[in-house]
This record gives structure tokens, sequence and C-alpha cells, in this order.
């Protein structure tokens, strides 16, 4: 018998059966396609604003998007590097032969791991409890947790122009009934939509017509803390840049009744995200646009196939290859596989906890797009800990919840059982109120303790972060005892660069906390002995250190409501006086402070007030 | 739930002393620093230590007696501090204002009560009528409170928020989508200008946000009228009326206050000399120009005709300027014959009162009428319209702080992302002024103006 099943091969999957057998749980990862494992069916790229720094997360708690990235990326930048270092993040162009194999490699090394083809078709379950998996065979497979991380599987639906076909991505089976068993069990079920554009053939682009989009040039860049760069600079393949025209335009506003979702299917439920519309609804919505940006993008060394980033379309095949033809450099281009929309089932995500276990039925973890969100990253963080917090109930140990002073991640999965969703989820920074403690610099000394508390980070690992640590502190004392006197030498240099020259001696911390000194400027005087990314974490701290400030203390207000517990088992009923909206969204969410309770939408600050005095009424004697 | 709240305890309007009371971590701290005699984070608990409180530019505002109660054997068992002033709606008011300047929220209705009662200071039983009394009144007070807001006040609000949320998207764009050439990018050297004029716009909202300022400063007023139409009687008789005349409030006035008169607890400044000061020089007629001066300054204008004259050419033209002021015309001397032709008045029916000041007729009606063209009773009771206002004032009052703070930021050419952290607190702060703001209208404002997407 298997502690843990994993049911699907995506990011979400991966991550969550790596975590679970490294910690020595027997897993079984079931996918319906061995060949899926890692898929990227949309996008070739990982990272991304937001997202990158998620990677960064995983990687510091032990998971292994990162790694494989880095291993096998056909380029990698670093967004926003002019911005504050708050949103600056990874961004890699993945390749989509070798991340899959590369993840499949290191799946099959892994102890405790067993991986097998099989669709899954029903849970066992007993007394609200899950027992095992049920496969389309009728084979039962039993296990004590069950972690679903089925994609876009459920109830999957690729939409054509006027054709509905239910298959998966790459046209294979999807799952027609687990989602209504789950609906039996009480789930409630909603239906998302998404889409993607078409693949072309890179031999038929003329590439003369388009920009060209490489990656840094100037330093190397690794999403993992633990590795070392395996690329070459000059090695790393070019994306390319193009625009929409009027022609295209025009093709799109006189065909639009034949795409899916503008008349052509009149059985659309999906709600597509609102951050990723197809290019129908770009037209349309801003008509006054003249050009609309795509990028061409290459997804593999090993094959020709291009993919077309802004494209996105549910149109018939013809329309769509007189789209592409209207764009410059794509005039010839022949198309390998046509955009296409597919709408899916998804639970709400109101349903779960924080941990991921769904609050419905017990031991029954859920991650990735089945939660409503969409990319590649959100999904692995999810897998990751729902693999990590499974592993830990099996040990009888408190769940790792990530609060959203701490992580990415921790803001993704509150939001996703807090608020609830409308379009599928996507992270954005500007979804995260402490983004400025939340940066790609600062992952692993925000997260790699917790990475080594849950067994996923070694010893070793960890001496490397409290040495770092140590490190930063010894420059912070060595910029504090070092003072720069103001000669004529120096004069003249702050002179050269055209910086305010200090009226008196000053110690290397007052300098550098002046905007417009970098540390680099200040090795002109002193030769500051330490590593690059120690400097960039005392630069940081110290230029910024107002605005960190008053980050920790709003993070502090809201920890202190993160202690104010509510019991499990309150019954919202009996609260007398609670609006009938707060009631109502109380008793779906069911937070677990009063914290959370303040999050969600319809809650008003009277409400709170009320529960505050009730919780004390009524349990006053745990406060 | 622990931060720091503030509120009168005892009635407002007149009386002898008034009491704020502080309760929470930083009540002691606070306090401190707008009290200016012995340092009070080192007295002892429950003690009692005299000394003034100060404004921002050390000027006194009070002298007041200052309790200090040490947690955890208090009313609410954490920190409580006492303010006993001198009574007033104007000085209480303006301690208060210093408070929540300073870092102390108003408290709610009940939550000195109900903070005791978490803290296990009082018994279920009290609990309960906490609870009725905090759902009986937070959601009518909120909903009053929002609606209270002046239309005008409320509107600037959103326009600015409107303008704030362009920006903020913008910047949120700019940040998600950073590949993106097409959307427009931010600099410092467009943002300034922005920023600027978003101060600009809290500025005049502060300016607008009327009532506020009637509490703090009392209301303006000024008495125009041609010579010998019986201004000064009429200022000596609501003088006479109202004998509790409050003593100069310092820093609040660069008028020369003629007289100061109380109605139900708000105080009238009658202000000018000019205008009123009759002199025995018949020649100094009514100087139309300064008149005018007068009247755009003012909050009040008392406009006096006298019964007994014919409607001059001068005060026809002034009459046609009242139209956006808040104005009383009084036609004195209802005693005698009457001469002045009431038909070119009729457009001002509704705010005409007739009295004779020399009979002590109509001076009532006159008052009653002020304090319905002011809302007076509504400002005076415990409640909504006052505390939503001083409530709006001081989270505009912080939010120009912190927009200012933005504007220095940009100018030492800080990240754009941090100081957008900053806008979208000030954002934030100001929906609370009239509703509640969610994320959501963020999110898709940016989807909505940005065309963005695989």
């Amino acid at each position: 018998m298997y502690e843990i099943i994993v049911v699907g091969g995506g990011h979400a999957g991966c991550e969550a059966a790596y975590a679970s057998a490294k910690k020595h749980h027997k897993t079984l990862l079931i996918t319906s396609n061995l060949k899926n494992i890692a898929d990227m069916p949309c996008n070739p790229h990982i990272g991304g604003s937001a997202k990158g720094i998620v990677v960064r997360e995983i990687d510091a708690l032990g998971g292994i998007m990162g790694k494989i990235a880095d291993k096998t990326h056909l380029q990698i930048k670093m967004l926003n590097s002019a911005k504050g270092p708050a949103v600056q993040s990874l961004r890699a162009q993945g390749d989509k032969v070798t991340y899959p194999k590369e993840m499949l490699k290191t799946l099959n090394e892994q102890e405790f791991l067993t991986i097998q083809e099989g669709m899954v078709e029903d849970l066992v379950i007993e007394n609200n409890e899950v027992k095992g998996i049920v496969l389309d065979n009728g084979e039962k497979i039993l296990s004590k947790i069950v972690i679903l991380t089925t994609g876009t599987y459920l109830k999957a639906d690729i939409l054509v122009g006027d054709t509905r076909t239910r298959q998966g991505p790459h046209g294979e089976k999807p799952s027609n009934y687990l989602s209504d068993k789950l609906k039996e069990y009480g789930f409630k079920i909603i239906r998302l939509k998404t889409g993607t554009p078409q693949r072309l053939d890179k031999k038929t682009i003329d590439f003369s017509k388009t920009k060209k989009e490489p990656g840094d040039e100037e330093r190397y860049l690794t999403f993992s803390f633990d590795l070392e760069p395996s690329y070459k600079l000059d090695e790393q393949e070019p994306c390319y840049l193009t625009y929409t025209t009027e022609e295209t335009h025009k093709i799109i506003r006189d065909n639009l009744n034949k795409s899916s979702m503008y008349g052509a299917l009149d059985d659309i439920e999906g709600i597509g995200p609102r951050y990723c519309p197809s290019i129908e609804d770009k037209v349309v919505r801003f008509s006054s646009k003249e050009r609309h940006q795509l990028f061409i993008e290459p997804e593999s060394r090993y094959y020709d196939d291009i993919y077309l980033q802004g494209f996105s379309t549910s149109m018939p095949k013809e329309v769509q290859e007189k789209m592409v033809h209207s764009l410059p450099g794509l005039e010839h281009a022949k198309i390998l596989k046509y955009g296409y929309a597919i709408e899916y089932d998804a639970i709400y995500p109101t349903q779960l906890t924080a941990s991921l276990e769904t609050k419905i039925i017990k031991n029954l973890y859920t991650a990735g797009q089945i939660n409503g969100t969409s990319g590649y990253e959100e999904a692995a963080c999810q897998g990751l800990i729902a693999g990590i917090n499974a592993s830990l109930k099996i040990e009888e140990k408190d769940p790792l919840i990530l609060k959203r002073n701490e992580a990415y991640i921790g803001v993704l999965i509150d939001d996703l059982i807090t608020k609830g969703i409308r379009d599928p989820y996507r992270l954005l920074t500007s979804r995260a109120e402490f983004r400025l403690l939340l940066r790609s610099d600062n992952a692993d000394l925000r997260l790699r303790e917790y990475g080594y508390q849950v067994g996923l980070i070694d010893d070793e690992k960890l001496n490397k972060l409290n040495t770092k640590k140590q490190k930063i502190n010894d420059l912070l004392v060595f910029m504090q005892e070092n003072k720069l006197k103001i000669t004529k030498e120096v004069e003249e240099v702050f002179k050269k660069e055209n910086i305010e020259v200090p009226t008196t001696t000053l110690s290397l911390e007052q300098l550098l906390k002046r905007p417009e000194i970098k540390i680099s400027f200040l090795e002109k005087f002193i030769e500051i002995p330490f590593k690059e990314e120690i400097k960039e974490q005392v630069s940081i701290n110290l230029k910024y250190e107002g605005y960190i400030k008053k980050s920790f203390k709003e993070a502090e207000k809201m920890l202190k409501l993160e202690k104010k517990q509510i019991p499990e088992n309150i019954d919202y009923d009996k609260i007398k006086n609670i609006a009938s909206e707060a009631r109502q969204k109380l008793k779906e969410v069911r937070p677990k402070t009063i914290a959370q309770a303040i999050r969600i939408s319809g809650v008003n600050p009277s409400d709170i007030s009320i529960l505050s005095v009730y919780l004390k009424k009524e349990y006053g004697k745990d406060e | 739930m622990n931060d720091t709240i503030c509120a009168i305890a005892t009635s407002s309007g007149i009386g002898a002393i008034a009491i704020i009371r502080i309760s929470g971590e930083e009540s002691i701290e606070i306090v401190n620093k707008i009290f200016k005699g012995k340092d009070l984070t080192k007295v002892s608990s429950h003690t009692i230590n005299y000394g003034h409180i100060i404004d921002e530019q050390e000027n006194i505002v009070d002298e007041v007696l200052v309790s200090i109660m040490k947690s955890p054997k208090t009313f609410t068992t954490e920190d409580i501090v006492e303010i006993n002033t001198h009574g007033g709606i104007a000085p209480t008011n303006k301690v208060l204002e210093l408070l929540l300047e300073n870092g102390c929220r108003l408290a709610e209705p009940g939550e000195f009560t109900k903070r005791a009662f978490l803290n296990g200071r009082i018994d279920i039983l009290e609990a309960e009528a906490v609870m009725d009394m905090i759902d009986a009144k937070t959601e009518v007070q909120r909903k009053m409170a929002i609606n209270q807001i002046s239309g005008k006040v409320s509107n600037l609000i959103n326009d600015l928020r409107d303008d704030m949320v362009q920006i903020i998207s913008n910047i949120n764009v700019n940040i998600d989508y950073p590949e993106y050439d097409d959307v427009d990018i931010l600099t410092t050297e467009i943002l300034i200008p922005k920023i600027t004029n978003l101060k600009e716009q809290i500025i005049k909202i502060i300016k607008e946000s009327n009532n506020g300022k009637i509490i703090k400063e009392g209301i303006k007023t000024s008495i125009i009228g041609r010579p010998n139409v019986g201004k000064s009687s009429l200022l000596n008789a609501l003088i006479e009326e109202e004998k509790a005349i409050v003593t100069d409030i310092a820093g609040t006035t660069r008028d020369i206050v003629e007289g100061q008169i109380k109605i139900n607890g708000v105080i009238l400044n009658i202000i000018d000399t000019a205008g009123i000061r009759e002199t025995d020089d018949k020649i100094e007629a009514l100087g139309v120009e300064k008149s005018l001066k007068i009247m755009e300054e003012a909050d009040l204008i008392l406009f006096m005709l006298n019964n007994n004259e014919e409607l001059t050419k001068d005060i026809e033209m002034l009459l046609d300027k009242l139209n956006n002021k808040k104005y009383i015309i009084i036609i004195n001397k209802n005693d005698l014959e009457t001469k002045l032709d009431k038909n070119l008045l009729k457009k001002y029916e509704k705010q005409i009162i007739n009295l004779s000041v020399l009979k002590h007729q109509g001076i009532d009606s006159l008052k009653e009428k002020i304090i319905e063209l002011f809302n007076i009773n509504e400002l005076e009771t415990k409640d909504p319209t006052y505390l939503s206002n001083s409530r709006s004032i001081s989270i505009l009052k912080r939010c120009l702080k912190s927009i200012e703070e933005v504007e220095k930021g940009l100018k030492e050419k800080r990240p754009i992302d941090m100081l957008e952290l900053d806008i979208k607190n000030i954002w934030e702060e100001l929906g609370l002024i009239n509703g509640t703001s969610y994320e959501e209208e963020l999110l898709d404002e940016m989807f909505s103006r940005f065309c963005l997407g695989k």
C-alpha cells in the first residue's frame, strides 16, 4: 500500500510526488500519459514577474522546478532590473523537450517513488475520508492520502471555431467522471477556460522582419540557490517580437462570429482569465489600438516549433491561417498546431484549508489548476506545499502554512482559500501587500529554514545559509565601522560622478543610505571584501531601510490578528447581529483567524467586532 | 485590534471640563508627543499630571490635567490616559484631532467597554449590552458617516481616487508586464507633476471639508449692511443673549474677531471691523469693494437691511453675489414703517428673517436659522457628522503627509515600485472615507485599461 498517491504528472504533481518521496513516504505518481510528465502545454517560459520569485521560493523550500529550469532553459533574464529590488524577477525560456526529460529523470531517480500510467475516475471514500483511487478499468489502489493535481483534464473540452471536442491539450483522453464524483461528494465545481496560440514552423519564418529579444548577455543567473550556472551566455536562444497589422484586425473583425467565444459555440460556460485575453478580445475591447505586440518564442532546441505569444484564439483553422499570414515575418509561416481554447472543471478553492487539504474529504489534497489557478509556477508551488503537508500529516506534525508576509506562495494560497476566484488565478506583484519583504534576492533567507524543518533541505545547505546570514551581519558592522574622510581626491571622485560631496566624515553605512550612492561607488575608496550576494543584501537593507521597516510594521499588525484563532467548530448561525452577507461568507470560508476573516470581502469591521465579542464570550478561556 | 483608541468621554457641548480617554499600547507615548510638562513615559502609574497640550507648532492648545493609568489595573486592562481639558467644543476637538494625527484611532461606540470585556474585566451580562449597542449603532453610524460627508467632498474624493487608481494600475502593469513596450512607462519625470496634482487635490478636499473646519475654528461670520442698519446692535444683542463667551482659541484665526458667540456649542466668530463699526461720520458709506472681499471670505453672511429704507443700487448688486454662500438676510427695524420693496427680495424669501434688534424680537428665529443652515444640532450630538468629519480630516491629513513623502521620494529618485506601495495605501485610506475599497477594483482597472496577455 502507498502512503501517498499523486494524481496527475504536471508541474503540481511532480513537486508533490518529489516532496513526499524525498521525505521517505512511499508515493505513487499516477498519470494518464507518461509522455506528459512536466509537460508545458502552453507558453514555453518559466518565471516572469512574481512567478520568478515563486520559483525561487520553491527552490528555497527544497522543491525542484528551479533546478530543472536552470539545467534546461534556452535563455534567462532578470525582469525589471532597472526597477526596485522588490519587483525584480527571473524569467527563463524553457525547453519543452529537455525540461520534461530532466524532470522525469529526477523523479525516476527518486527513492520511494513509483510512476505509473492510468486514468483515475473515482476515489475510494469511507466516512468522508479518502482511502485510495479507482481507475477507469475498475482497479482500486489504496493509500493514506490522495493529492489531486489533475490540471485542465477534468472534463476538458477543446474549442476551435464551432467545434467542441472532449479532449486534453494534446488530444488525449480527459477524465470524464472524476469531477462528477467530486460533485457527488459535496464539492462545488466551477468551469474555467483558458486558451493557447498557434505553433509555427521555425523554418518558414522570416526573422529579418522582427525584433530580436535576447536573454541577459551580461551576467549569469540561476533560479536555484544551490546550482552553478550550466549554460553559456552567448549560446542562449533569442526570442523575437512582431506586431499585428491593420489587416490582422480586419480579418478578426470580419470573422468574429466564427470564434468559439464570440458566438460560434453557444454553450460556453467557462470563465476565462482577465489577464490572458484572446486576440479577438484584444481587438474588440481595445479597438483604438493600432497594433498588438506578439512574441515569437522558440519551444526547444530539438524541434522547430515556435510559440506565438499574444495570439491566443479560438477562431476556426482557415481564419487562423489568414490571421497568422497577415503578420510581418510570418507571411509564409506554416502552422503546425492551431490555437484553441480549453474548458475544464475546477474545485472552488474556498473549500480548501491553508494546508491544501480539502474541508470536505479528509486526507484529500488538491493543487494546481484544479484549484482554479493558472500557470506552471502557481501549480508547482501548490504541489510542493500539498506534498509537504500530506507528508507532515502522516508524520502527525503541524502543516507548513506560509503567511502573506513570508512568501508569494502564502499570498497565493491565502487568496485562494479566503477570497475565492472569479477567473483563473494568476500571481501578480500587486496581490502581495508585503512585496518589499518578498523579494527574489531573499527567498532563501525567508524560507530555507522551513525547508530544513520539513526535511527537504539538508544540513549542508542550512550551514551555507547560516554562513550567509553571518556574513551579512559582518558586512553591516564593517559598513558602520569604516568611515570615509573627505579629502581632495575623494571630493574629486564625488564631483566626477555628479554626486553631492558630504560635508563631514561619514560612515559607509550613512553614505550607502543616500539614494544616489551605490556600494560599487564606495569601493572606489575602500575595498569591501565580501561576495556580491552579501553586498546586495546589505545595500538593499540600508538603502530602503525606511520602506522595509514600514512593511515590517504593517506585517506585525497582521500577525497579531493572525494569532487570534477562530475555533474550527464555531457555529456562525449562533452569533446574533452579524450581517447576513458576512454570515454567509464566514460559513463558506470558515476562516482560521481573525486576520483571515478581515480579508474576506463582504465582512465589515462591525461584523469583526461582533465576532470578537462572541469568541470571547464562548471561548474566552482559550484565549 | 489592539491599536490605540481615543474618544471624548464626557458629553460634548458646554461643560466646565471635558475628558478625553485614550486606551491601548501606545496611549502614553502618543499623549506624551502632544504634552508639555513632565515626561509622561516616566511618571508612575495612577498619577495626575499638570501641563499643556501643544500643537505641531508648539502653540498651547489647552491647559490640562493628565491621568496616567498603566496596564493592567485599568478599565480596559490596557494603558489608559485621560486628559481633562477646559470643556468647549473647539479646544476639546483640537486635542482629539491632535491625538488622531499622532496615531490614535477614534473609538467606535462601546469600544472601551468591548475591550474591557475582551480583556476579561467585565462579565457576560455587561457584554450582552455592549453587543446590542455595537449592533444597533455601528452599521447605522457607518452609513450615516458615509452619507453625511457632503456630496461635494465625496465627489472630490472619488475624482482623486480615480486619478490615483490610474497611476497605481499603470505602475503595476509596468511591474507585472515589463516586456510590453506598448504600455506607457511611468517615469519619475512623468510622475512628479501627477503626484503634485494629487497633493493639491488633497489640500483642496481638506479645505472643502467645511463641517470639520466649523467644529475646529467656528463659523466665520460677517454682518454686512449700510451704516446705521443696526449691525453692532445685533452683535451686542447676540452676545448679550449668550453669556458664555469663549476665550480666544489659540491659532484658529488670523481675523480680527469682533465678538464670539456660541450657538448650541458651536462658535460664531464675528469678523471684520470696517464693515461693522458705525461711526458718526455718515460719509463713510458702505464700501462695496470691501464688502465683496469680506463676503468672499466668510462662512456665513448676515446681510442686514433696513425695513424703513428703500433698497439702494449698491445693496442690490451685493445681494446678487450671495448665490454661492451661506447667508441670511435680516430685515431689521420691522417695528418701523415698511419702505423696503419686498417684491425685489422674492427670490431670497426662504433666507429672510424679520426682526427688531431694538425690541429684541426675532433674535431666536435668527439663531434657529443659523442652526438649520449649518446642521449645528447634528454637529453637536456625539456623533456621526462630527465624528466622520474629524475622522475624515485626520485621514486626509495623514494622506497629505504620505503624498508629500511620495513626492520627496520621487525627487530622491527612489524606485517607483516602492513609492507605489505608499500611493496604494493612500488610495485605500481615502476609500475608507466614503465606503470601502476592494482590491478587485484595482485589478479590474489594470485589465480593462491595458491590453495584456498571451
